[in-house]
């Protein structure tokens, strides 16, 4: 699961990176998201990869560490997909702005 | 508990609560909107400079700082703001910025879009809460409320040079964020903390194994942020954002490259100062370094411009790097002069973008085209009007020229105003370290450092003159432009504020040297954070 989880972050990132030095506001729009992508996975994985682990407490008493998993990385996620979505939907409309006064999805307004 | 201590999270929740109520509230009713952010706004410095006094009494023995649990966990399991004399330095400074820049778009400038008081209040709710914060991923939190607000005021206006500015900007600090997280998320992995003080106290204890993961995680948030000032190789997008944006909002972006250097020199001093075991001094000659290139290319690119927007732009770049290389020197006497300098250096930058709008008015639009055309055939016009005992200058264009001229004098760090005292007070530091170190001799870096500081003076003094002389003494036939008071007023105080920051330099260096003693012992800090008592009856348990 590892090896799975560590090549899934590094191609959403190669891709991601590689698609934000693209010339084309489109590319560059779509390099983010899956960089933000690789970034949500990444912060997942900081709180180690636990199966069947839950990261709340359940009534009847408090577990022990064994049988949890930590929140805080999933409450960081949270945080991260809500801002990267707001994010890119402004820059979404942003993109169509510069789409609509240039005439060209070029990033720099030019061919 | 008194009910001063509570009045720590005012200064993030007054202007949330300030830019909600005014959403709904219709755009023809700008002037009440304005008038109902501006009293938030001054409400708000009133508080921060409460609170400042706040920091400054709690200590001539102890340098303490007041802590603020919120949802009223205790500190490392629940989030904390931190309010010490840096955070309250910053707010104080972030209030006057906001006042004046708020003022000046009410002549004018808000009615050229949408929602800019409550995107300028958010702003400042995100800028007050990334100074008060003392949790990396609350910093990540406010940090992205900043730009947020900041990609809308920089759209502000439209027209396809600001959406254009505004896509290079916002995929900038995108990629940057990202960074943050990764940064962030890699300090935890390998500390098992995002508290900051508890992060400082476990820092020393990182076994080999993680501290190679952690320090990478450290130097990916110091990307963000190296981003967000300005250093050199990753600060290209800021002249043309600067410029690109509307007066108001591009004067009140002179304070978002100080989040981040504010950001570096409180992790710097925190996370690694003297406690840090083997990561002490981690970053610090990047920082170093990095500082001086970017002085170097701010004061080339001071000389290159011809436009004035573009030339305060590289003034922004050339007073960060300046503020990185004083925090990369890792010298304390260094930082007291640095503080000082950043005050002074950003009401400067604030004023001067202010008044370049109201003096480019006179000008027609070909003019800075004309500049270049002009510099390279040789002056055409030269004997044109050549009258007996000069012009008569207008009065409006004798007050622009006067700030110019104040303004002119800040910049290039010339006597007798704080500009000068400011740079003085760090070269001082450079060649006495005084209490902070011993006596080794001045190193290689510190003389590049002493040589770039005098040398940005002396190219932002042969810019100004230029632009001066081009634009006031030369188009006197020009159109006279029309000023109103409450755009030339904001101007003025602040320039005002600066020159009585000058005359009280005493009381100023005292406080600016008494942070850098606080910053430079990070274990009071730690100390009142982990310790910080909870309210209420829980505080029995």
């Amino acid at each position: 699961m590892e090896l799975v989880l560590s090549a899934g972050i590094g191609v959403l990132t190669a891709s991601g990176v590689w698609l934000l030095f693209r010339p084309r506001t489109y590319q560059v729009i779509i390099g983010l998201s899956l960089l933000s992508y690789a970034v949500n996975l990444f912060i997942f994985g900081m709180g180690r990869l636990r199966v069947n682990a839950p990261p709340v407490l359940e009534p009847g008493g408090v577990g022990g560490l064994l049988t949890h998993t930590d929140p805080i990385p999933q409450a960081l996620v949270l945080t991260a997909i809500v801002i990267g979505f707001a994010m890119t939907a402004l820059f979404l409309v942003v993109l169509l702005a510069s789409r609509g006064f240039t005439g060209t999805d070029h990033v720099d307004g030019r061919e | 508990m008194n009910w001063l201590h509570h009045l720590i999270i005012l200064p993030i929740l007054l202007p949330i609560i300030t830019a909600a109520a005014l959403i709904p509230v219709d755009e023809r009713n700008r002037t009440l909107k304005g008038v109902i952010a501006f009293t938030s706004t001054v409400v708000v410095f009133i508080i921060s400079l409460l609170l400042m006094r706040m920091a400054a009494s709690s200590g001539e023995g102890e340098t303490g700082a007041s802590v603020y649990l919120l949802g009223n966990w205790p500190a490392p399991f629940g989030i904390v703001l931190v309010l010490d004399r840096l955070s309250a330095l910053m707010l104080v400074l972030t209030g006057v910025l906001a006042m004046a820049t708020q003022v000046f778009s009410m002549a004018k400038w808000h009615r050229a879009g949408y929602h800019f008081h409550s995107l300028f209040q958010l702003m400042l709710a995100g800028l007050n809460g990334a100074f008060l914060t003392g949790d990396l991923f609350n910093l990540f939190v406010f940090f992205e409320m900043m730009l947020a607000a900041s990609y809308g005021l920089l759209l502000h206006g439209s027209g396809p040079m600001r959406v254009k500015a505004g896509l290079h900007y916002i995929a900038v600090n995108l990629a940057a964020s990202s960074l943050f997280l990764i940064g962030v998320s890699l300090i935890y992995g390998a500390t098992g903390t995002l508290n900051m003080a508890d992060l400082a106290m476990r820092i020393s204890t990182v076994g080999p194994e993680s501290r190679m993961l952690m320090e990478a995680g450290a130097a990916l948030l110091g990307i963000a942020f190296l981003v967000k000032a300005g250093m050199w190789p990753l600060g290209f997008w800021l002249p043309a954002t600067y410029s690109a944006a509307t007066p108001p909002v591009a004067a009140i972006f002179a304070i978002l490259t100080k989040v981040g250097v504010y950001i570096l020199l409180r992790l710097s001093m925190l996370l690694f100062g003297s406690d840090a075991g083997a990561s002490f001094g981690f970053g610090q000659s990047v920082l170093l370094y990095g500082g001086l290139l970017t002085i170097g290319f701010g004061a080339i690119g001071v000389l290159a411009s011809q436009a004035m927007g573009r030339l305060a732009g590289y003034c922004v770049l050339v007073s960060s790097g300046t503020l990185m290389a004083a925090i990369g020197l890792g010298n304390g006497a260094v930082i007291g002069g640095a503080l000082f300098y950043l005050v002074s250096s950003t009401l400067t930058i604030c004023a001067f973008f202010l008044l370049i709008e109201l003096v480019e008015r006179a000008r027609d639009a070909g003019a800075d085209v004309l500049a270049v055309t002009m510099e390279a055939y040789g002056d055409v016009d030269e004997n044109e009007d050549e009258k007996e005992g000069g012009v008569a200058v207008p009065g409006t264009m004798a007050v622009l020229g006067l700030c110019f001229c104040t303004c002119a004098i800040l910049l290039s760090g010339l006597p007798p105003l704080s500009g000068f005292l400011a740079k003085f007070a760090m070269l001082h530091g450079v060649f006495n370290p005084g209490s902070f170190g011993g006596d080794a001799p001045v190193s290689g870096a510190e003389w590049t450092y002493t040589a770039l500081l005098i040398l940005s003076g002396l190219a932002a003094m042969i810019a100004m003159n230029r632009v001066g002389i081009r634009t006031f003494w030369t188009s006197i036939e020009g159109t006279i432009p029309r000023v109103f008071l409450i755009e030339i007023t904001p101007v003025l105080l602040l320039l005002a504020a600066c020159v009585f920051l000058s005359f009280q330099a005493g009381p100023a260096m005292r406080y600016m040297d008494a942070t850098a003693k606080s910053l430079g012992e990070p274990q009071n800090y730690i100390g009142r954070v982990m310790s910080a008592p909870r309210a209420g009856p829980a505080a029995g348990e």
